[in-house]
């Protein structure tokens, strides 16, 4: 049994190679000066210092409050439904989990693209309110449409999230409220609501994380000069060719996400159930 | 009685409305795909000229080729490492195993874009040339630490003295993983290896900055085109929106049927 250990061996390689390795060459390349090669780098926090510009700041102030935005309504709009399929009968709630996750496995860029057709200016939308005599209200290319595209694509997670934690919870604590003489509201925010919070915590960080770093929606619904975090760092790598820089501000982000990540965990009692419930949250 | 039903309509009409606006934008994917024009917003009559166009497009089809090949080849390789280092891992000592996982864990904690561009300065570090190569090494690394987090939970509940019963009759180890451990682990590597599959299928951000030399697959391939309308997407989309429903219909609905008819049956 004992040489089964060795089994590892290949995967500590692999691993140091593609996941360890490329988490230190961020980390270099964040704080050295461009146009050096690898093995003679000049140390520099210049890449940080020009990340305090206000235009770059501005970027960042943006990207966290789309993301905010984005959570706040998930939770907001998750949880009553979350809750309401909780209260169904067990085959209904099988089918309707299903029901939602099928778009979660088509194409995220195909699924937001398909909003294009509903809400450019000569759109769907705009076509029916032309139709009923009303004027056409702009949605392309604003803050609203690259909201509507982020909620559209992560309330999934946020609700399979919650829904999880509800089922999992033991109906007995729910019946000795009612037996102590609670009623309705006041076991749902005494008994229900905090046994479900797990739940909301991993939703929100698995909401929150991809909102904050994506650039496909904002690309594809708020325009070509819509700028969030992650198109800034798409431009350094793939348009402007400033890797430093890209680095750095990926570095930045990354920090900043982990930051979120540990203030929203200190809210969750069981961090162990969460893991699971997360692994298990994409099956 | 009545109480609970009246209470029961927002919910329903909540869950409705949910249920709407996920499948609204689908919907209409799939309607415009059968369009007689460019046009995504007005109806033109009924077409099947897109679908058409999908097969005829030399572009289209090596796209999603690539696409094919490399979930496949990736599926498989991420699944075998996956699960070999699982079950070394199973055996291993507390520390490094908490290690090993805390390492595994980075890439499903990072950003997408931060894992990405990590790749892509690896491979240039290296001096590799990136295209359909370094594309498949990507997919295979960002693969393997769900099929270990899928596996490991399904060893962790495995009875250890059966593999050692089988070594005690006198199995060598590695009969003893492919007939004792693997079987009862199946269910574990068979969701690794479906995670892996949609993983790589429909990735989008690694395999942007990891590729080079015109290859792409589907999503950088949608990615690269949205800037001008095409309902050829529309037409291949509507084709994946069709597979994927049939496959989570089999996966899901199949064994409730059978074991419904099975409980029939008894």
């Amino acid at each position: 049994m004992k040489g089964f250990r060795s089994l590892v061996r290949p995967y500590i390689v692999f691993g140091f190679i593609f996941i360890v390795i490329p988490m230190v060459l961020i980390v270099l390349y964040a704080f050295t000066k461009s146009g050096n090669s690898v093995l003679t780098f000049q140390f520099t926090f210049d890449n940080f210092k020009k990340f305090f510009d206000p235009v770059f700041v501005k970027v960042l102030g943006k990207s966290l409050e789309i993301a905010i935005m984005t959570t706040v309504i998930c939770v907001l709009i998750g949880y009553p439904i979350a809750y309401a399929i909780s209260k169904l009968k067990e085959n209904t709630q099988t089918f309707l989990i299903v029901v939602i996750t099928v778009p979660m496995w088509i194409n995220m860029l195909v699924r937001t693209y398909a909003w294009i057709s509903l809400i450019s200016d000569n759109g769907i939308i705009n076509s029916i309110l032309v139709a009923i005599g009303l004027s056409p209200v702009k949605i392309m290319y604003t803050d609203f449409a690259v909201t509507l595209g982020m909620v559209y694509n992560f309330l999934p997670f946020m609700i399979l999230q919650i829904h999880s934690s509800l089922t999992r919870m033991d109906y007995s604590l729910i019946e000795a409220s009612y037996d102590l003489g609670a009623n309705r509201t006041q076991t749902f925010r005494k008994v229900v609501f905090p046994l479900s919070l797990s739940g909301v915590i991993s939703g929100i960080t698995l909401v929150f994380l991809p909102a904050v770093s994506t650039f496909v929606i904002p690309k594809l619904l708020g325009g070509g000069s819509y700028v969030l975090i992650g198109n800034l760092i798409e431009n350094q790598f793939i348009t402007v060719g400033e890797w430093n820089f890209g680095s750095a501000i990926s570095l930045i982000m990354a920090v900043i996400i982990m930051i979120s990540m540990w203030v929203t965990r200190k809210f969750d009692q069981d961090p162990e159930a969460n893991r699971e419930v997360v692994n298990n949250g994409g099956v | 009685m009545v109480g609970s039903k009246q209470r029961r309509i927002p919910g329903a009409l909540l869950i409705g409305a949910t249920i709407l606006f996920f499948y609204l934008p689908i919907i209409l994917m799939i309607v415009f795909s059968f369009n007689d024009s460019r046009s995504l917003t007005s109806w033109n009559g009924f077409s099947l000229r897109w679908y058409q166009e999908l097969t005829r497009n030399r572009e289209i089809v090596q796209v999603v080729t690539t696409t094919i090949v490399v979930a496949i080849i990736s599926t498989i390789v991420s699944t075998i490492i996956g699960t070999i280092t699982a079950i070394g891992l199973s055996k291993c000592s507390r520390l490094l195993k908490e290690i090993i996982l805390d390492v595994n864990d980075l890439p499903i904690l990072n950003p997408e874009i931060v894992t990405a561009i990590g790749m892509m300065l690896l491979f240039s570090s290296l001096a590799v040339e990136k295209g359909f190569w370094t594309m498949l090494l990507a997919h295979i690394a960002f693969s393997i630490p769900y099929v270990i987090l899928s596996v490991l939970p399904k060893l962790r509940r495995l009875d250890p003295n059966i593999a050692e019963a089988a070594l005690d009759l006198g199995a060598k180890p590695m009969t003893a993983m492919t007939k004792v451990i693997i079987p009862q682990i199946m269910p574990g590597i068979i969701s690794g290896a479906l995670i892996a599959f949609t993983m790589s299928f429909d990735d989008f951000v690694i395999s942007y900055f990891v590729t080079g030399n015109g290859v792409k697959n589907i999503s950088i391939f949608v990615y690269t085109m949205s800037k001008r309308v095409n309902p050829t997407i529309n037409a291949l989309s509507t084709i994946m929106v069709v597979l994927i429903t049939i496959a989570l219909v089999a996966v899901n609905i199949v064994p409730f049927v059978t074991k419904r008819k099975e409980e029939g049956k008894a």
